[in-house]
């Protein structure tokens, strides 16, 4: 009899592969323990659903796909109840359909990994082509004061590394977390190594364990409540509601919405130092930096290389958590460089948290670029050089 | 099945079953919830559910605040949705007995898409759908049951829609088991949703409710009486009704127009979701 571990190893395959984006999400969730997937189809993130539908089985999970991406979310979070870890993917318009069900996953305190292949909007867009036009709908698409996760991955690697992470900061902060992949990231085949049990951290949501004394809502000293799956004999009471430490509803309270929604906030934003993750290319030595994520920050990299071989003294921070945004690491930049490039596949969305860190420290400049094409080194080269005579 | 009902009292049923922190309730004077509730945990006490190991899950709505009442693991979802969270409960944990509580709007209108492929697939779980004919807690619009020319507030001038009957949606499905009762009687809802409970599958018992406050006011069937007599005299036995489709006269006939038809409408067996996974499972397991 083989362990289940074993079974996820089995499951998986060769340790190296060469494999796309949505199959290292898929990769990444088995190996944090993922045995429920809800999904519905959608280009370019159908591969993500696919391999889970291929693998759950297998290991003696369940897949199950829904008749939209509303009731993915739905049993998603009915799953997530029972104790399973659980994950959806998707792209823009079916992201769209999960926000409400996403706020009740964040009011109800319910962990569940959320990936988002993007694809240009609005609307139907270019289904087939990537963008991060939903990095500001991940922040605020749901209704309602609300912190929320979103890691953004800029490797097929880092894709399979970062939708561990997100189960683990799901499990151990008991709320939504998500992976921000796009169609080009998604599909771009690379080498992956599938990490060895120890190499990577497996995080178990904080378990109730006296029935006596439980009160399904109640915080422990880290602002989560230990959780008590259905069917444990706790008897919990869930609901979308504004709800008192017991999990009743008390939606006309001032004081008990006020308490709560705040202390959903501060969960998250007291452990930024389990959340937040960067990259830093020449901090120390820098006048123009180029602050990007997900895919463009690939090209950036080699940008950087040759823009100082022209001598101009440039530099690169990476972000990978973009929410809550890691205010503090760009504002620590501002102090130093002269000017910061901000190119994205949008029309200029993080470009705005970027400015409130940077509060006029120095010059932020967007570069936006949509249509599903990525930056090109070329351009992205003459607008450092552009920066350069930047008045400070 | 017996109908031999171990008579609890109300109070009994409270004690036993209820979260005594709740109540009072949220509902109307007249209003048929209570009954709901009340027929319910006198089926759960018949069939001896366990409760440590039982889900009630409900949608937004006055019939959606249920679960609230009952001392049992509960999810109090989003509007519509209840369906897709109850099939993400039983697919992740077949083990968990899950009933529904949802209305009209909510199971009908908002999510009918989800009852629709719920009842597909045969999750195996039991819903008890109140149809109040109306949107009760927003205060009285007009739903996807609303009959032809009933007013609400935004049927002011009468409702030109044709209302849904949603039993010979489920029927049509293939859903294992289908009735229909009105809250007047306890017997027969008792018996259905007992048997709705054992059922192997999608159980789905319809139970009409009288809300005075939001339908029955403009309606004619403001007083509590009135709109509880109503139910009795617009709702036909299903073997009277197929008897007078077939033998009576034009006037027996005619007399049905505008009632509903009431009973168990379907009873059989499928295979579930749950059995089906399992299936597969035990087949394709490394």
């Amino acid at each position: 009899m083989s362990t289940h571990r074993e079974l996820i190893r089995r499951a998986l395959g060769p340790r190296v592969q060469f494999v796309q984006g949505d199959d290292a999400c898929a990769y990444g969730a088995v190996l944090a323990g993922c045995t429920f997937f809800a999904g519905y189809p959608i280009t370019p993130a159908t591969e993500v659903a696919e391999r889970m539908a291929e693998i759950l089985p297998r290991i003696g999970g369940c897949y199950i796909q829904m008749e939209d991406e509303i009731a993915s979310m739905g049993a998603l979070i009915g799953a997530s109840w029972t104790g399973a870890k659980v994950m959806t993917s998707t792209s823009g318009p079916g992201f769209s359909l999960m926000q409400e069900n996403l706020g009740y996953a964040i009011m109800t305190e319910t962990p569940c990994v959320v990936v988002n292949v993007q694809r240009s909007g609005p609307s139907t867009g270019q289904p087939t082509m990537g963008a991060y036009g939903d990095m500001m709908q991940a922040r605020w698409g749901t209704h309602g004061d609300h912190e929320i996760i979103m890691l953004c991955p800029a490797s097929v690697q880092e894709a399979l590394e970062m939708t561990i992470v997100a189960f683990n900061l799901s499990e151990r902060l008991r709320t939504p977390v998500l992976v921000f992949i796009d169609g080009e990231l998604g599909h771009m085949r690379e080498r992956l190594v599938i990490p060895n049990d120890d190499e990577f951290e497996l995080v178990e949501r904080p378990r109730a364990t006296d029935r006596a004394t439980y009160r399904p809502f109640a915080p422990g000293p880290d602002l989560v409540p230990p959780f008590a799956p259905f069917g444990s004999g706790f008897r919990t009471f869930v609901t979308g509601l504004t709800h008192n430490e017991d999990g009743l509803p008390r939606a006309s309270s001032a004081a008990i919405h006020d308490q709560l929604v705040r202390r959903l906030a501060a969960k998250i934003t007291n452990h930024l130092d389990l959340i937040t993750r960067y990259e830093e290319f020449y901090a120390d030595d820098c006048e123009i930096a180029i602050v990007a994520y997900g895919i463009t920050a690939r090209t950036c990299r080699d940008v950087v290389e040759e823009a100082r071989r022209r001598g101009i003294k440039a530099g690169l921070l990476r972000l990978i958590s973009i929410w809550p945004f890691p205010e503090h690491i760009v504002a620590r930049w501002a102090e130093r460089v002269r000017a910061m490039l901000v190119p994205e596949m949008n029309l200029g969305q993080i470009v705005h948290p970027i400015r409130e860190a940077v509060a006029g420290r120095c010059v932020v400049a967007p570069y936006a670029r949509i249509g599903g094409e990525l930056h090109s080194p070329a351009e992205l080269l003459e607008a450092l050089e552009g920066l350069q005579w930047q008045p400070a | 099945m017996a109908t031999g009902l171990k008579i609890k009292t109300a109070a009994e049923l409270r004690t036993s079953y209820l979260r005594q922190e709740m109540f009072p309730t949220i509902f109307c004077d007249g209003c048929g919830l209570g009954n709901v509730l009340n027929y319910t945990l006198w089926a759960i006490d018949e069939v001896g559910l366990d409760l440590d190991r039982t889900v009630f899950v409900s949608g937004i709505g006055c019939s959606s605040r249920l679960p609230g009442y009952i001392d049992a693991d509960g999810l109090h979802t989003t509007h519509g949705r209840a369906l897709a969270f109850a099939s993400g409960i039983r697919a992740a944990n077949p083990e968990l007995t899950v009933i529904v509580f949802t209305g009209d709007g909510d199971g009908a209108g908002i999510g009918g898409n989800h009852l629709l492929h719920t009842i597909r697939r045969n999750m195996d779980m039991t819903v008890i759908l109140v149809n109040n004919f109306t949107y009760g807690m927003t205060g009285g619009q007009a739903a996807p049951t609303t009959p032809d020319g009933g007013f609400s507030s935004t049927t002011p001038y009468g409702n030109i829609e044709h209302p849904l009957d949603i039993c010979e949606l489920a029927k049509a499905l293939g859903a294992p088991y289908v009735a229909r009762w009105p809250v007047v009687s306890p017997a027969q809802p008792v018996k259905s949703i007992a048997e709705g409970i054992r059922k192997r599958g999608f159980a789905l018992i319809e139970m009409l409710t009288p809300c005075p406050t939001a339908y029955g006011r403009r309606n004619g069937l403001k007083e509590i009486e009135q709109i509880w007599r109503w139910y009795r005299e617009h709702t036909v036995l299903l073997d009277e009704w197929e008897w007078v489709e077939q033998f009576g006269s034009p006037e027996e006939r005619e007399a049905l127009r505008g009632k509903m038809k009431i009973g168990v409408f379907q009873d059989t067996e499928r295979e579930t979701f749950e059995e089906r996974w399992a299936a597969l499972v035990a087949r394709e397991k490394l």
